[in-house]
């Protein structure tokens, strides 16, 4: 995939399928570490060691285990190839927590992408799930809870077409006001 | 810029308006598994929110769905509309978003040349 941004739907997807119902995703931008994180911690039903080990290989992956198929392999090949790595921390009963650790810059490092389309897709398409986003780049920070907008918006759904536009808006420029409002990789 | 604070105002001028049917309304679900996604569900995705916005529909929500094995179909959309089957849309593309909603969603007319399956309730 060519920006982070869509490996992080598929992150959340993942915790989605395993019957989470609160994520948080963090994205961690440190400039004096020279790292991008991306960590994905969830309440889902997790995984024990074997399965956990496994999840990288794409080649064990059956029917039964679909719900990580080639999502994980793709994104530990993406960290490894940009001096980073993938690690999975998982409790059977409790959830998992997916962490991505990129050099920030690597030339090989894909973009972060369209953030905030996958942020909105999130949100919107999940109501009933407790999503916490959290992007910070070194002091800066941006986060966006959905229980945060449901509680404001009671029985007025996200679907609702001014809360879509608002939602776009507020997204994009709060993104934007992350890297001092100026033009960047993502925009 | 769009702040909280618009966000509250948009509910209150919401609470004054007449009762709409969000009971009933119709579903619009995208596949979002691995296969989706690199086949570009969330430009899919987008498009559609985008096109709710525009057409301001308020009888429609959202949802996303994981891997169903239909991957070299994807990206998979169903429209459910109440009382009727579920229609299962394949290859969708963001240009083919604007007329499935304007026929399906809104006029009722399945898009048949997109659609790849059909489960009555």
């Amino acid at each position: 995939m060519r920006e982070l941004a869509l490996h992080i739907l598929d992150l959340v997807q993942n915790s989605l399928e395993a019957g989470a119902n609160r994520v948080l995703l963090e994205i961690i931008e440190d400039s004096s570490a020279d790292t991008l994180t991306i960590r994905v911690a969830d309440n889902g039903r997790g995984m024990d060691a074997a399965t956990r080990r496994s999840v990288i290989d794409p080649f064990v992956t059956t029917r039964t285990t679909r719900r990580v198929g080639l999502g994980l392999p793709l994104i530990d090949m993406s960290t490894k190839q940009c001096e980073g790595y993938l690690k999975i921390d998982s409790t059977v009963g409790q959830g998992t927590t997916v962490e991505a650790v990129y050099r920030h810059s690597h030339l090989d490092r894909p973009p972060l992408g369209n953030l905030a389309a996958t942020v909105k897709t999130l949100v919107i398409a999940n109501p009933e799930i407790d999503l916490t986003y959290r992007h910070m780049v070194d002091n800066a920070v941006f986060s966006l809870a959905t229980r945060e907008l449901t509680e404001i918006l009671g029985d007025m759904p996200l679907t609702h077409p001014d809360v879509i536009v608002w939602l776009d808006e507020y997204i994009a420029a709060n993104e934007a006001n992350l890297y001092g409002g100026v033009q960047h990789e993502n925009s | 810029m769009k702040t909280v604070e618009d966000l509250k105002r948009m509910r209150e001028q919401f609470q004054s308006q007449t009762k709409l049917r969000h009971a009933g309304g119709i579903q619009i679900i995208v596949g979002m598994g691995t296969c989706g996604i690199a086949a570009g569900a969330r430009e899919v995705m987008s498009a559609i929110l985008d096109e709710i916005a525009k057409r301001k529909l308020q009888d429609v929500t959202v949802r996303q769905t994981g891997c169903i094995g239909m991957c070299e179909k994807e990206v998979l959309v169903d429209v459910v509309r109440p009382d009727e089957p579920r229609i299962t849309y394949g290859k969708v593309t963001p240009a083919a978003v604007a007329k499935i909603i304007g026929e399906h969603v809104v006029n009722g007319r399945i898009v048949e040349e997109l659609v790849v399956g059909k489960i009555s309730q």
